[in-house]
Formats: structure tokens, sequence, C-alpha cells
């Protein structure tokens, strides 16, 4: 047996017996091939990593990464200390938590609406039409939220208007930030969001809802009981994507739709590290790092926690 | 299907119709702003600005468009925003099969800590500004390889990609073309590119929307006008109202300039999302197939 799978092909794992040298030998071709993304990913992922030392140094541009004076955690203890920080925090936390909460059941209602339409052109309709918002970028998002929610001549307040309630200034009330954010999210990305349940729901056993039309079942209960369970799977794995990497969404959204009037609600971390990074007057290119790498490292801890506690409740994981 | 419509008991019935008409009802909300910025950029600019514009178009006229595309800003945008796209895409597309395809060998030695190197950056990076400073270092500000470079592969991409390989290509091939004397380089070329049609439109896709979606990079990296993708000059004329930018200093009265400025915005986002949208009927099933394929767990 062995010995046939020696000889078997060079595929597999056939050849336990060769050495690494040996191995290697035999696929030189494939590091060749792999030799350009590699050194992208040194280049362009890793040097930035070691770059990000840069957080534990005051970083003089002309003496450069390594030559620059270590400070420790002076950088961290300045950001944990300032003024900022709770509010920052704050921010990106309650933004991304009302944004996963809302942006993640919704397509999942969509899906299982969609699911029990059998008229075929309504149903090919409202997908066509819900899918294509997805497309348009988010400066022009943020744009046309401007122009629908403008206090003096948008599309909602002549709406308002038309049925008496006063004109609502949207965008300078720094109260209503977090839920137009999300809500527009959703306007644009509900629809191509629930294609993947959509799928998940497809793949469900007919058999189960046509035995369950004979057991007397009615929709809601085949919702409940079939659908449901059906696309568990499947919505534990992205729910496990997107808690993982929940800090990192949307950033440009929320730079774009930042004004001085809002800013005490929509100040996130990424849009913070933009502004003492690069923007500012005093550019402080380490205290900026630090700030990025405590993001990093909190986000880092939030995926590796999330996939732990998936893996203990035995359910899905990533790896 | 029919037998059970026809004896829906009452409850299925009043499930049935709220179902269509909350989805009805989510329908409009998508498509009543579509419809309204597109009646709106053909509407007469006074008629826009004091909301007598509801669903159809009031006294249709082109003006806003002759403003948008008199506008020279937003044409050398769109050339650069071609450029980037299409460069961009080209690098992006060579160097996900150039790391899906080794990854997809089951002989690949050395696989599994190349994947991890991979995937350790999708979990953890360096930040924005040593990414910035790095750029800056390498002389890179300013040029189109800051557009292109930095986000040459996308992780997900080469996974999806990967995945694609081990799935769709069946490994006796591989044993096949071994027998006949085919090297690796030569079976990627003859064999894995002819038969990759199918995740390279997806890729593709991705990829293209991406780069024509995106304004960050351009953001921080360029600083001249001239090298501007249409984002950027999008963000300038719709967010940060930059009425210098919008060239409408040779009209006089203030009113109808201020009118002819909202207009020019509905007509802006009209131009620059229709090239997508038109293009999106006809790959929509690959972007769905996409998602398909980056739902299988790899």
């Amino acid at each position: 047996m062995k010995a046939l799978r020696m000889t078997s092909s060079s595929t597999g794992k056939t050849f336990p017996i060769a050495s690494a040298g040996q191995k290697i030998r035999r696929v030189w071709q494939l590091y060749v091939l792999m030799s350009l993304p590699f050194l992208y990913l040194i280049v362009f992922k890793y040097v930035p990593m070691y770059g990000a030392l840069i957080a534990f140094k005051d970083f003089v541009v002309t003496r450069g990464i390594w030559g620059s004076e270590w400070v420790g955690l002076k950088h961290f203890e300045r950001f944990v200390h300032s003024y900022e920080f709770v509010k920052v925090i704050k921010n990106t936390l309650v933004l991304n938590f009302y944004n996963l909460a809302a942006g993640f059941s919704f397509p999942i209602l969509l899906a299982l609406s969609l699911n029990y339409i059998r008229v075929r052109w309504f149903k090919k309709t409202v997908q066509m039409i819900t899918y294509a918002p997805h497309f348009i970028s988010t400066v022009v998002m943020v744009g046309l939220m401007f122009e629908l929610l403008d206090p003096r001549n948008g599309l909602i307040n002549n709406i308002l208007q038309a049925f008496g309630f006063g004109t609502v200034d949207f965008m300078g009330n720094p109260d209503y930030f977090k839920s137009i954010y999300v809500w527009s999210n959703i306007w644009q990305s509900a629809g191509f969001n629930c294609i993947i349940f959509l799928a998940a729901l497809s793949s469900i056993d007919p058999s189960l809802h046509e035995a369950a039309v004979m057991d007397g079942a009615s929709q809601r209960q085949r919702v409940w009981h079939i659908d449901l369970p059906g696309i568990l799977p499947v919505a534990v794995i992205l729910l496990i994507l997107n808690m993982g990497y929940m800090l990192d969404v949307g950033y440009e959204k929320v730079l774009l739709m930042q004004n001085p009037l809002n800013l005490r609600t929509s100040e996130v971390i990424d849009t913070y590290v933009y502004k003492v990074g690069l923007v500012s007057q005093a550019m402080n290119y380490s205290y900026s790092a630090a700030i990025g790498l405590f993001k990093s490292i909190i986000g880092f801890i939030l995926i590796i926690t999330v996939n732990q506690i998936a893996k203990k409740a035995n359910q899905a994981s990533l790896w | 299907m029919e037998y059970v419509r026809m004896k829906q008991p009452a409850g299925d019935r009043m499930f049935t119709i709220s179902n269509y008409t909350l989805l009805t009802v989510f329908f409009l909300i998508i498509l009543y702003p579509l419809i309204f910025v597109l009646s709106a950029s053909v509407s007469d600019p006074s008629a826009v600005v004091s909301g007598k514009v509801w669903l159809w178009p009031v006294k249709p006229n082109l003006m806003g468009y002759e403003a948008v595309f008199k506008h020279k800003l937003i044409g050398s945008g769109f050339l650069n925003s071609f450029y980037y796209t299409a460069f961009g895409t080209a690098i992006n597309v060579v160097m996900t099969l150039l790391a899906a395809y080794p990854l997809s060998r089951k002989d690949f030695y050395g696989k599994n800590a190349i994947m991890f190197l991979f995937v350790f950056t999708t979990m953890f990076s360096g930040g924005l500004i040593p990414g910035y400073l790095l750029v800056k270092d390498l002389n890179m500000l300013n040029t189109v390889w800051a557009m292109v470079l930095p986000g040459a592969l996308s992780v997900w991409n080469v996974i999806i990609t990967r995945t694609y390989f081990q799935t769709a290509i069946p490994p006796e091939m591989l044993e096949a073309a071994q027998m006949d004397g085919c090297n690796d380089f030569k079976y990627v070329w003859k064999i894995i590119i002819p038969l990759a049609g199918p995740i390279l439109a997806v890729i593709t896709l991705f990829y293209a929307v991406g780069h024509w979606n995106q304004f960050f990079s351009a953001l921080i990296f360029l600083d001249k006008q001239n090298m501007y993708p249409l984002q950027i000059i999008l963000r300038d004329i719709l967010i940060q109202n930059d009425v210098s930018a919008l060239m409408l200093s040779d009209i006089q009265d203030a009113a109808r300039r201020e009118a002819l400025r909202v207009l020019l915005k509905y007509s802006l986002i009209v131009v620059s999302t229709l090239p997508l949208m038109l293009l999106y009927p006809f790959v929509q099933k690959h972007f769905v197939k996409g998602v398909m394929i980056g739902s299988l767990k790899g």
C-alpha cells in the first residue's frame, strides 16, 4: 500500500520519505510564481507592521524609524488620558454595534421574505432594484444623502413639510448621525447582502417543506422551524466575520459624513488617526500611529475572541 | 407548489399578503430616491430647489448635464479614474492568480505557512500612518504607483480564487499534464488560465469596482489636481460644496446660480454612477457567483 502511494503521483502527500529539500525542488516553479505576491506581502503589509514601531518612539523623519528615540508607552498613555479618548472609543463601539445589529438582521429578513415570493417577475424586479444601490460609490452615496436631507431644498424635508411637519437639519444634529449612517447603509446594501442568505435558503432540502406542509404547518412555522435553522450556519460564519472586522468598516463614509456640527458623535478611531497624523497642523506621526496600533490590537483580540467563542459553542469557526 | 396555494389556510393568506406588502414598501423605499434623482437631474433648476419635483421631471431639459460636461475637472477625473482602474485591476488580477495557484496545490511545500502570512494581514495591520510613511519613503507620493501598488492584492480574493482552483479544476488534469512532461509554468499558462474564466470575471469585477469607487488613497497620496480621480472631484463638489470647482461664476443672478448648483449635483450623481449601473445587469450574475464562491469555507 505504502509503496503504491509513493509511486502514484506528485499531487498528494505521496512521497512520505522525501526530504524538505526534495519537496521544494520538485515544485520550484510554484515558488517562482509566488515570489511577486510574497514580495508584495512583505513590502506593503509586513514592513508597515515594523513601521508601527514608531508608536513606541518619538519619530523624527530625518532619523528614520530605527534611529528615533524609544519612549515606551508615552503615546499610548497620552491617548488614554486625552480628552478625546472616551468619546472616540465610545463612538467607534456604538456605531459599529448599531451597524452590525441592524445591518446584519435586515438582509436575513429580506431573504426570508423574498424566499416566499412565488410571482417570478415580482421577485426578479425586487432583486434587481434592491441590489443596484450597492454599486453607488461611498462619495456619491454621501453626496446623495446630503442632497436629499438638505434642510432647505432636500426631498425628505419637502416631504416632511408636505405633511405639515417642520424642517429638520439632519446632518447638523449630532443625535441623528449614527442612525443616518446605519440606515443609509441598509438602504444601500441590504439587497446585495441578502444574496448569500437566498443561496443558503435555496439549498435547503425541499422535502422538508413538503413534509411540513403535509403535516399542516403554516408558512410562519416553516420559516421558524425550517428556514431559520437552515441558514443558521451561514449566518454564524458571517456574524463572526463581521464582528471580527467590526472596527474596520466604514470609516471612509464616516469621514465624508463628518462636519463640525456632528463631530461629537461622528469621530471614530480611524478618522481621528487620519486627522492627527495627516491633516492637523501639528502633525504627529508617532502619536497617530500609536492610536492606530491601539485599534489594530483591539481588533485582533476581538477576532481571536469571537472565533474562540464560536468554537466553544460548537458552531462553525473560521479556522 | 400549486396545490399549496389552492388550499392556503387563513393564516398563510395573511402571511402572504403582509409579505408582499412589506416587500413592496421596501422596494419603493429603494426605488423612489433613485427615480427622484434621475428626474431632478433633468428638471428645471428652479423647480428642483423649490421642491416642485416629486416623481417625474418638471420642464425637462439638459442644463445640468451641459454644466457637467463643460466642467474640465470632471472630464480629467473620468480619464484618471479609467486609467487607475484599468492599470490597477490588471495588476490585481495577475497578482491574485500568481498567489492563488500555488496555494491551491497540495504539494506546495510551505503552503500553510505562506497562507498564514496572508491571512494574518487581514487580522492585523500596521495602520494608516506606517502605510503612508512607507509610500512616502518609496517616493511614490503623487505617482500612479501610490494608487495601484499598496492594494495590489486582496487576500479575500486570493482565497476565493484558490478555493475555485481547488474545487473546479480536477487534480487528474495536473497528473495527466505532468505525465506528458508539462511543467508548472506551462500548466498555469495552458490549462489554469484558460479554465479560470469564471473566477477571473468575478475578481476583475470586484477589483474594478473597488478602484472606481476608491477615494481615500487619492486623498492621502495625491495632491495634484490633474491627477485626481473622479471620486475626489465628486467629493469636492458634492460634499465639500466647493463653489470654485463648480465654475458657475459667469452666472450673475445668485438665486439662479444656487439653483443650477443643486441641479448640477443631481446630474453629476447620475453621470458618475451610470457607467456601473449600465454594466450592472450584465455583471450581476458574476457578482452573485463571487459571493457564493466566497461563502465556501476555504
